[in-house]
């Protein structure tokens, strides 16, 4: 057992000064694994925090029901009936035109420019929040909203969640295509990389061989090194990416104000990073054995 | 300790480099093999380390059957000997002492085991203050002892030398026979190929003598 680990841990040894004797070629292979994994990995992110941000919608669908602009007081009360009696409706509330004038007023600093409005240009409005239901029964309530009398519009306001959805559920066979096409292109780069390793310590590995060496002894130091590179990619990817949402959130906090919403790019969580290395790892380990596998027995020593 | 029954050895190229050999060579024995340039010195004692395999016939080195073993046991007889190569298999791209350490990291010796080792190796040879020195930088005879040093380091109960004294003056090859005699003289069985007639003329040692693959007698 002693023994084991201290041939693995010396194993290690040699992969890791492997790694930092030409440090700067084995960075520039790695550099270039980081981003190209950095592009699937940078897409997940946005389509993670894109999906939490429209969830949040999608639980409470709010309708808003707009009259004619010449609807009378008895049309608002025969609506505001309508609606007492609606199955389905969770609250709802009138907005009178001038209170959404005033609130137009008051939250686009427009308050001039209405002043000299001669007529209120807005229609009354009621803002209708649902229980959560299935878009397409929204949609059906919507038209029968829409069929009342002295209703001009009813607007779906959570409608462009679903449309969030269809474009995440795209975007997730995106990065699933792309990261298994970088995947392969991870294992494609370590294969070449260990054959080369493998051309230029030839003499080695038949000295090695010559003097008892195993077939697992020569393995190991190859297969650390593939699967050392997958990690540290995927390190770099992950660094490119966290720096990048860093960045995107000092912007958007800016933002987010205008709209008071909270408005945040959330970087990985630790479990995904984990899995992340672990993946990019054994993709690693995997390129070195087939490469290992292929030109390994191609020398036998004489 | 090392037994040949009838064997024949072809190169793929048809040339038969050892022909119906028959010996035995006991344990703790010293034997010197030597023919002319040609005669199948290097090929013989190859077959001992299942660097190449007989084309015909049976060869048993420990009790072991060498041409039947199994692929994944052929490092494990090799470890069990210690070989120094005609073309001396040196790493230029590590120094003596890296050199001289590799097979006890074959092994898998700690490493406070390993440098205690590999000083008494080469502090056996005579290279004690060459240990930090790359094998470019030593002279022929030095390169030698680095070789023979790299082949004891793991204390083999066979020591096997082709040609370690070629190129060398007869000071330094009286010097070096003495380390093998040494090696012997504590149990160890050393088998020698070289064509150094003074050498021969030396040793009482038994001579295993090669013509054209033939064994004389
Ligand atoms: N791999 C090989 N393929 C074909 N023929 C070979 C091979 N190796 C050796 N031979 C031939 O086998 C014969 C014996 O070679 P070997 O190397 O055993 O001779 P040797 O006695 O060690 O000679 P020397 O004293 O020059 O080292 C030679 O004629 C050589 O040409
Ligand atoms: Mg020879």
């Amino acid at each position: 057992m002693r023994v084991w680990i201290s041939q693995h841990w010396q194993a290690l040894g040699v992969t890791a000064k492997q790694f930092f004797f030409k440090p700067v070629s084995n960075f520039l292979s790695v550099a270039v694994i980081g981003i190209a994994f950095s592009f699937p990995l940078g897409i997940y992110t946005l389509l993670d925090n894109l999906q939490s941000f429209s969830d949040h919608f999608v639980h409470s669908p709010q309708i808003s029901l707009f009259l004619e602009i010449d609807a009378t007081e008895s049309d608002i009360e025969n609506i505001n009936s309508r609606l007492e009696s609606f199955d389905g409706i969770t609250s709802f509330q009138f907005v009178s035109n001038e209170i959404a004038l005033a609130q137009l007023q008051h939250e686009s600093g427009m308050g001039d420019i209405a002043l000299h409005l001669k007529k209120n240009p807005l229609p009354h409005a009621f803002i209708i929040h649902t229980q959560h239901m299935p878009p397409d029964k929204l949609e059906e309530n919507r038209l029968t909203l829409q069929q009342w009398p002295a209703v001009s519009y009813v607007q779906v306001d959570s409608d462009w969640t679903r449309k969030v959805h269809a474009f995440v559920k795209l975007g997730r066979v995106a990065v699933i295509m792309l990261s298994s096409l970088l995947g392969v292109a991870l294992v494609i780069v370590i294969f070449n990389t260990i054959r080369l390793q493998i051309l230029t310590k030839q003499e080695e590995i038949e000295v090695s061989k010559l003097i008892g060496a195993t077939d697992r002894f020569i393995r190991r130091p190859f297969l650390y090194f593939g699967a050392l590179q997958g990690v540290v990619g995927a390190l770099i990817a992950w660094i490119i990416i966290a720096v990048g949402a860093q960045k995107i959130n000092d912007n958007l906090t800016e933002l987010s104000q205008l709209y008071e919403l909270s408005l945040r790019l959330n970087p990985l969580s630790l479990f995904q990073v984990l899995l992340l290395g672990v993946v990019a790892g054994f993709l690693g380990w995997l390129g070195a054995r087939l490469s290992v596998a292929q030109h390994l027995s191609q020398i036998e020593p004489k | 300790m090392i037994t040949f029954d009838k064997v024949y050895k072809r190169y793929p190229d048809g040339y038969e480099a050892l022909t119906n050999l028959i010996f035995t060579i006991d344990a703790g024995e010293m034997v010197f093999i030597t023919g002319h340039s040609g005669a199948g010195k290097s090929t013989l004692l190859k077959l001992i380390a299942a660097i190449e395999k007989p084309t015909s016939g049976s060869i048993t080195v420990s009790d072991q059957i060498v041409n039947k073993l199994k692929k994944s046991m052929v490092p494990f007889l090799r470890r069990s000997l210690g070989i120094i190569f005609q073309d001396q298999k040196i790493l230029y791209d590590r120094t003596v002492f890296a050199n001289v350490m590799l097979p006890l990291q074959i092994h898998g010796f700690e490493k406070s085991v390993m440098e205690r080792r590999v000083r008494a190796a080469l502090d056996k040879v005579g290279l004690l203050n060459k240990e930090k020195a790359y094998p470019i930088t030593l002279s022929g005879g030095e390169k030698q002892r680095l070789c023979i040093a790299r082949a004891v380091v793991h204390r083999p109960l066979i020591l096997i030398a082709d040609e370690p004294t070629a190129n060398l003056d007869v000071a330094y090859a009286q010097n070096i026979m003495d380390v093998f005699r040494s090696f012997h003289q504590v149990g160890v069985t050393v088998l020698i190929a070289t064509h150094d007639q003074t050498i021969l003329n030396d040793s009482t040692a038994r001579i295993l003598s090669l013509n054209q693959g033939h064994l004389m007698v």
